[in-house]
This record gives C-alpha cells, sequence and structure tokens, in this order.
C-alpha cells in the first residue's frame, strides 16, 4: 500500500472517530503543522526589513516583534494545512504531514491555527506596534484565505499572486521597528514577489505529475512546460536588475550590489538554460529551484550585514 | 493503539497518556513564557506601557 492510500486511509479513520477518539498527536506534530522551515524564512527576512530600518528599537521589543512575525507565520501554515488536508493526502511531497497521516484531526489542526494567529497578532499589537500586527493580520488573511482557500484551486496565477503573503515579513519587520512604512520595504517586497513565480515554477516542473494528480492548477500542469519555462524567464528577467534596487536607491552597499549583480546573473543564466530545456530532462529546473533558495538568502544576509543592526539600542 | 471506553469512560493508552503529556507541558511552557514576555516588556516599555494602541 503506498504512503498516499495509507495516508487517505488513517485520515479517514481519525475522522470517523472525531470527538471521541483521544488524540496520539505530539508537540513534534504541532511543530510540523507550522512549516518549521518556511518560518525560519520568515524570521529572517523579516529580521532583514527590522534590522534596516532607521529607528531605535529596544533588542527586546524587536524579539518579540520576530516571535510574533514567527507564530503568526505558523499560525498560516497551519490554517494551509489543515484546508488542503485532501490535496496533501494526494501528494507523495505532502502525505506523510500530519492531518493527512491522521496524527491532528482537522479540527485540532483549525483551532490551533486560529489560536496561534489570535495570539500573535494580539501581542504584536499590544507590546509592538498595531501597524505591524494589521499587516500580520492581512498576511495570515492573504495566506490562509485569498492564497490557499482561493487561487490555489482556481488558477495557474496562484503562486504570483499568492506569493504576495510570503513577500510581506520583510514590511512588518520596517512596520515594528518604525511604526510606517516607506519605500525601502516596498523594494524588499518586490524582490520576494518577483523571487517565488521563479522559484515555485521551477519545483513545479519537475514535480508536474504531483501537483497534477492532486488536481492543483500549477502553471506546468494547466498551460504546459514550455509557458511554465518563459514565464520562468520572464519573472527573472524583473528580478535579476529589481535585486539591484537597494543599492541604486541608495540603502545598500556596494558589498550588497556586487553580490546581488553576480547572484542575478546566476539566476539568469539558469532560468535560461530552464528555457531551453525540454521534458524529460529536469536538470536545469532543479539547479534553478536549489539555487533561487541560496539567491534570497544571499541578497538579504548581505544587506543585513551591510546595514547591520544601526538602529538598535543596546 | 487507540483509546477504549468502559464504565470508567475512556481510558488512555500508554501511547496516548505520553502524548497528552508531552502536549501539557508544550502549552505550559508556552504561557509561562508569554507570562513572562509580557512582565518583561512591561518593565522595557515603562511608563509607555500604559499608552492605548489604539
Amino acid at each position: 500500500m503506498s504512503l498516499v492510500s495509507e495516508g487517505v486511509q488513517t485520515r479517514g479513520r481519525a475522522s470517523a472517530g472525531a470527538g471521541v477518539e483521544p488524540s496520539l498527536a505530539d508537540v513534534g506534530d504541532y511543530v510540523a503543522l507550522m512549516k518549521p522551515r518556511v518560518m525560519s524564512l520568515v524570521v529572517f527576512t523579516a529580521l532583514t526589513g527590522l534590522a534596516i530600518a532607521p529607528a531605535k528599537i529596544h533588542p527586546l521589543t524587536g524579539f518579540t516583534a520576530l516571535l510574533c512575525i514567527a507564530v503568526g507565520a505558523g499560525a498560516a501554515g497551519v490554517l494551509n494545512m489543515w484546508y488542503d488536508a485532501d490535496i496533501d493526502a494526494r501528494m507523495l511531497r505532502t502525505a506523510r504531514r500530519p492531518i493527512p497521516m491522521g496524527r491532528v484531526h482537522p479540527r485540532e489542526a483549525l483551532a490551533f491555527g486560529i489560536t496561534l494567529a489570535g495570539f500573535s497578532v494580539a501581542v504584536l499589537g499590544l507590546l509592538v506596534n498595531v501597524v505591524a500586527a494589521a499587516l500580520l493580520a492581512f498576511t495570515i488573511f492573504f495566506y490562509a484565505v485569498i492564497y490557499t482557500a482561493w487561487l490555489k484551486r482556481s488558477t495557474p496565477q496562484n503562486i504570483v499572486i499568492g506569493g504576495a503573503a510570503g513577500a510581506f515579513p520583510p514590511m512588518i519587520g520596517w512596520a515594528a521597528a518604525t511604526g510606517s512604512l516607506s519605500l525601502e520595504p516596498v523594494i524588499l517586497f518586490l524582490i520576494i514577489f518577483f523571487w517565488t513565480p521563479p522559484h515555485f515554477w521551477a519545483l513545479a516542473l519537475y514535480r508536474t505529475d504531483d501537483y497534477a494528480r492532486a488536481g492543483v492548477p500549477m502553471l506546468p500542469v494547466v498551460k504546459g512546460d514550455d509557458a511554465a519555462r518563459r514565464q520562468i524567464l520572464l519573472y527573472t528577467l524583473v528580478l535579476a536588475p529589481l535585486g539591484l534596487a537597494p543599492s541604486l536607491l541608495g540603502f545598500a552597499g556596494p558589498l550588497y550590489g556586487v553580490t546581488a549583480a553576480l547572484a542575478g546573473a546566476v539566476m539568469l543564466l539558469l532560468a535560461v538554460q530552464v528555457w531551453r530545456e525540454r521534458r524529460p530532462a529536469d536538470r536545469a529546473s532543479r539547479n534553478l529551484f536549489a539555487f533561487s533558495v541560496l539567491y534570497l538568502f544571499l541578497l538579504f544576509a548581505v544587506l543585513l550585514i551591510d546595514r547591520g543592526f544601526g538602529g538598535m539600542v543596546i | 493503539m487507540n483509546g477504549h471506553e468502559d464504565d470508567n469512560g475512556i481510558v488512555l493508552t500508554e501511547a496516548q497518556k505520553r502524548a497528552r503529556r508531552s502536549r501539557s507541558i508544550a502549552i505550559a511552557l508556552a504561557l509561562g513564557g508569554l507570562v513572562i514576555l509580557f512582565y518583561v516588556m512591561t518593565l522595557v516599555k515603562g511608563p509607555a506601557v500604559l499608552e492605548k494602541p489604539f
């Protein structure tokens, strides 16, 4: 029996026993629901937004802001897994998640997600500021409702528009430090926004069958490989120069500029290779997906080093 | 592995008891952390803690 069918059957058994069957879920299952790897990227980009902001913030206030942003991102992940449990059960990559495996009941996950969302927004609003809290609330709403419940199952542009949810954290970090927004966090938002399509479509290119089986209308599934490869190249053509914007606009130094130029050139080279690649080969897609993670990490890490924590009060 | 119901209500298996205990400890730690966070942040903010967020 495959993992997928096992997962579905287990889930069905858990559902049948809803309300009377005690849970076997341990803390690790609830941590897994929060998508810790996504949380780490969210915290990192939020930290960059917070650290480069031209405002003094007490380190403990900064820590509280990042904690709330992390928990808020976790809440969005939980709500996503709750809503997408049927899709997760059909995909090899996600079939072993706690809900399809029957370790956490969907209602428990929903309650957990709503609780985390409420606490993270409320604590951020009470202890840091209302602007950051409002942005966090909107981000959770955007990811859970606009992306997960609406776009993901209805359009091949799902991750383009939905990608905005992953792009908000630097803005929340900036808002936590300053209580307002300006051009700099919007640029960081745009970098992540234009990075998301090449990143996810590169993954979708070599996971097309998985997405097709689950009925998720990813671009390669609906429009075909060629369209996806063309779109990846187009978005990367926008992303590479956009990555230089912090230097060109003066809020990042030459170290960042050189890093963004080199990393952008590699991204572009890999995107061209993906564009030229044809099925069944998927090496270029895998390379682009792997490098795209490094690309975003490099840009934000160097920006963090470049601007440092000058605004923090130690 | 599943618990069963008898005259005393639902009887948990050892695995279920362990899972419940780990969840209870995690909830206690989270609540304790929240209390400490609010306490320390009140000290950090000083009089500004009295300002209404809205």
